[in-house]
């Protein structure tokens, strides 16, 4: 098999899980949509969410994903200096809206708005989780990723890695712009 | 890459312009919200309306959906997950809301809170 045909292969079969994990969030985000009006006398999402903190943590996972991006055009040069560099600013966006995601929770449930208070905070913990749990895979994988290329170069395998990596990182941006449109500002209006 | 074709060459200009149109149509889905100047039920579909619009710029822009080479394997798997998709959302919120609809009216909610002694 030739190494095109290889990467077509290994594409496909990619972005067939990427389709699966789709279907993971739907039903998260369809477990909201019955679960977000169920506050159990707590308070509702117009009351928890703070709005600009939000649109930064947007920006910063677009950036990151744009950067991600930038990172396949420099493979393409077979620059791997600028390979590695995309991916460091990739990591360090990704970590940051991270970070902010997890001090968002720790916010919530240290003012007893933990998941255990009502259906529409388990819904939301556990649709906005999972999505923190994705960045958290891709990040060690940016890690990985970083070290093969680091030390192999920018073979056929370390290139079909990383072009695995940004459809999943770009993926994972996706359904950011649904959380941040259905869960936070749709809960603000 | 000495092995990439043609049609899976990115360039520069398509990243750039996926990015600007992203971080508008996030803008402008986010001051539609955080204004409040419209009815929510418009802001709904002005929201819901720009974060399809961002979905498919980045559908085209990032994850360059469409641009493999024939035969379109990815671009079926996708068409496949949609109609998929489509029944989960919306077959659930159709069952849930005729659950809700027909079951436990929200007095016998009260009732079952103060008996079972569940406190809020």
């Amino acid at each position: 098999m030739t190494e095109l045909a290889a990467t077509v292969k290994t594409t496909l079969g990619f972005w067939t899980y990427l389709m699966t994990d789709v279907i993971l969030f739907a039903t998260l985000f369809v477990t909201y949509a019955v679960l977000h009006t169920n506050t159990f006398g707590g308070p509702g999402p117009d009351e928890l969410f703070s709005m600009p903190f939000v649109l930064v943590e947007t920006l910063l996972l677009l950036t990151s994903s744009f950067i991600c991006g930038l990172a396949i055009l420099a493979m393409q040069r077979q620059a791997k200096q600028a390979v590695l560099a995309a991916l460091a600013v990739t990591f360090v966006l990704g970590a940051a809206f991270l970070g902010m995601e997890l001090y968002e929770f720790n916010k919530l449930v240290d003012e007893g708005n933990s998941w255990q208070r009502s259906g529409f905070l388990s819904a939301f913990f556990t649709l906005v989780g999972t999505h923190g749990a994705h960045i958290t895979a891709g990040l060690i994988w940016i890690g990985v990723m970083a070290a093969q290329i680091g030390r192999r170069g920018l073979t056929p395998h370390t290139s079909r890695r990383l072009v695995l990596f940004s459809l999943f990182w770009h993926f994972l941006d996706v359904v950011w712009i649904f959380i941040f449109s259905l869960v936070y500002l749709l809960g603000a209006a | 890459m000495e092995k990439t074709s043609k049609s899976q060459h990115m360039n520069l200009t398509t990243y750039v312009t996926g990015f600007l149109l992203s971080v508008m149509l996030t803008l402008a889905a986010y001051f539609t919200a955080v204004d409040g100047a419209l009815a929510p039920r418009s802001i709904g579909i002005v929201v819901v309306g720009l974060a399809i619009a961002q979905l498919l710029v980045q559908l085209v822009f990032f994850l360059h959906l469409g641009r493999e080479t024939k035969p379109r394997h990815q671009l079926l798997v996708f068409c496949f997950t949609l109609v998929v998709l489509a029944i989960v959302v919306y077959g659930s919120i159709w069952i849930m809301d005729n659950l809700n609809y027909n079951m436990m009216p929200h007095e016998m909610d009260e009732q079952l809170i103060e008996e079972e002694g569940i406190y809020r």
